[in-house]
């Protein structure tokens, strides 16, 4: 088998989004370099490649540079060989794409106000939150993962669901995913964040807490800032 | 018509959304035959409600009565559940379908919720919309580079999720006092060559068209 040019992952191990190219690279099977970016001082590697966007992750492959976690989870799957990250029939590969799509906008932007802000605005945004919790729960329909017995490429975008959500419930004090409510995600964040293929590239959880701790109040202003437009 | 059943593809759609064009032009770009059924958005429908609870938004693929939704999601669908068509992402290439996703992504992400803010906001919050959508529209003629479509040679996927929008280049020309013709004389060629196509030339609205329906809202929403 020929050679393949090497893989680097530039990212940020608190990203989810760098998770899900990370993740995908471990489920393929394939080698590569983590590169740790510093988000406050930003690379000429990184911006040379994500000129557009200027964000992690990017995925380099050769001299190809791929941007956009989604995109690069597709890339990963049809670029190499191992075993597939997408389900083979056309429609349930639509239905994946679907709930990627959508943990990316109808859920990320509630998700992430329900644990940093605060009163009022906070209700309302917990329960749009649950309302949407309880769609992908719906979804896992008594599957251990969402793409079946192993974990696919909506498990992959679904991720922050999983060794995130401990994290931002011990820095925040706020509870979303509970077992009473969400029996199979919380089920299924046990079974992700204790898959043995995913453990190299899951965050450290000590680290976690320390990153989420030490940007506590920049969360909380942000959250305040994007309530009050 | 007997080859619509066959197929059973029904398209939930209102007929100036971009969104919605993008699944028409698809659609025929591959020869397929569907049934367009036009929805009252101010009034939703059982149908549109019970094919799309999550967002109650068109457009929506029908295909033998199983919904799909988002109109990149449907055309990537159309492309990988009749494979025997014209590909519309290229294949069997993961870096051009890759180029392909992430420019796709892009006009999703900017090109849309800049074009609103343009005709929607005055003052400070136009004046940035209209900065944005003169680096938008460059960044995008950028991408075309010196190719007759996005993709090359052939006409596929960011084209069909771009080209309609050409329609609306006049309301935004219009309401950001810009031209695309002298920001972006590739691209406007572009414009030229895709309507030039009878997918496009019979699916796009004729940009006054479109103008009109904006001032429309604009009145309805009382923005003057």
């Amino acid at each position: 088998m020929s050679s393949s040019p090497p893989v680097k992952l530039i990212g940020h191990f608190a990203s989810p989004f760098v998770h899900r190219a990370a993740a995908a690279l471990r489920l393929k099977g394939v080698p590569y370099e983590f590169i740790q970016e510093d988000l406050e001082n930003k690379s000429e590697l990184m911006l040379a490649n994500n000129p557009i966007h200027k964000k992690v992750p990017v995925l380099l492959h050769g001299d190809r540079a791929v941007c956009e976690s989604l995109v690069i989870v597709e890339y990963v799957d049809e670029a190499f060989d191992g075993p597939p990250l997408l389900p083979a029939d056309p429609y349930d590969r639509a239905m994946a794409r679907f709930w990627a799509h959508f943990m990316d906008t109808k859920f990320s932007q509630p998700f992430w106000l329900a644990y940093w802000s605060e009163g009022e605005a906070q209700k309302a945004v917990v329960k749009e939150t649950k309302e949407n919790l309880a769609l992908l729960e719906a979804q896992l329909n008594g599957k251990r993962f969402f793409g079946g017995d192993t974990p696919g490429y909506l498990d992959i975008a679904a991720c922050v669901l999983g060794p995130w959500i401990g994290v931002l419930e011990e820095v925040t004090g706020v509870t979303l995913v509970n077992g009473n409510e969400f029996p199979a995600l919380c089920q299924w964040a046990k079974e992700y964040s204790s898959s043995e293929a995913l453990e190299p590239c899951h965050p450290d959880r000590d680290r976690l807490v320390a990153y989420f701790t030490e940007n506590k109040e920049k969360y909380k202003m942000m959250a305040k800032t994007m309530l009050q437009q | 018509m007997a080859g619509e059943k066959k197929q059973g593809l029904q398209l939930l759609d209102f007929w100036v959304s971009p969104f919605g064009q993008r699944c028409r032009i698809a659609l025929d770009e591959k020869g397929l035959s569907y049934e367009y059924l036009e929805q009252d958005l101010a009034n939703k429908s059982e149908l549109l409600l019970r094919a799309n609870p999550v967002h109650k938004k068109i457009p929506v693929l029908l295909h033998a009565g199983r919904p799909v939704c988002e109109s990149l999601i449907i055309v990537q669908y159309l492309d990988e559940a009749f494979p025997a068509t014209p590909a519309l992402l290229p294949a069997g290439d993961p870096y051009a379908r890759a180029q392909a996703r992430f420019w796709a992504d892009y006009v999703d992400k900017k090109l849309y919720d800049c074009g609103t803010r343009l005709w929607k906001l005055k003052g400070d919050g136009h004046a940035q919309a209209r900065t944005e959508m003169v680096e938008i529209l460059r960044t995008l003629e950028g991408a075309l580079g010196e190719g007759r479509f996005f993709g090359g040679e052939a006409f596929g996927f960011v084209d069909v999720a771009l080209v309609p929008f050409t329609s609306w280049f006049l309301t935004y020309e219009r309401f950001g006092d810009l031209s695309v013709e002298k920001e972006c004389p590739k691209l406007a060629a572009w414009a030229k060559r895709c309507a030039e196509r009878p997918s496009v030339a019979k699916n796009l609205y004729p940009p006054e068209k479109v103008y009109e329906f904006i001032c429309g809202l604009k009145k309805r929403f009382g923005i003057e």
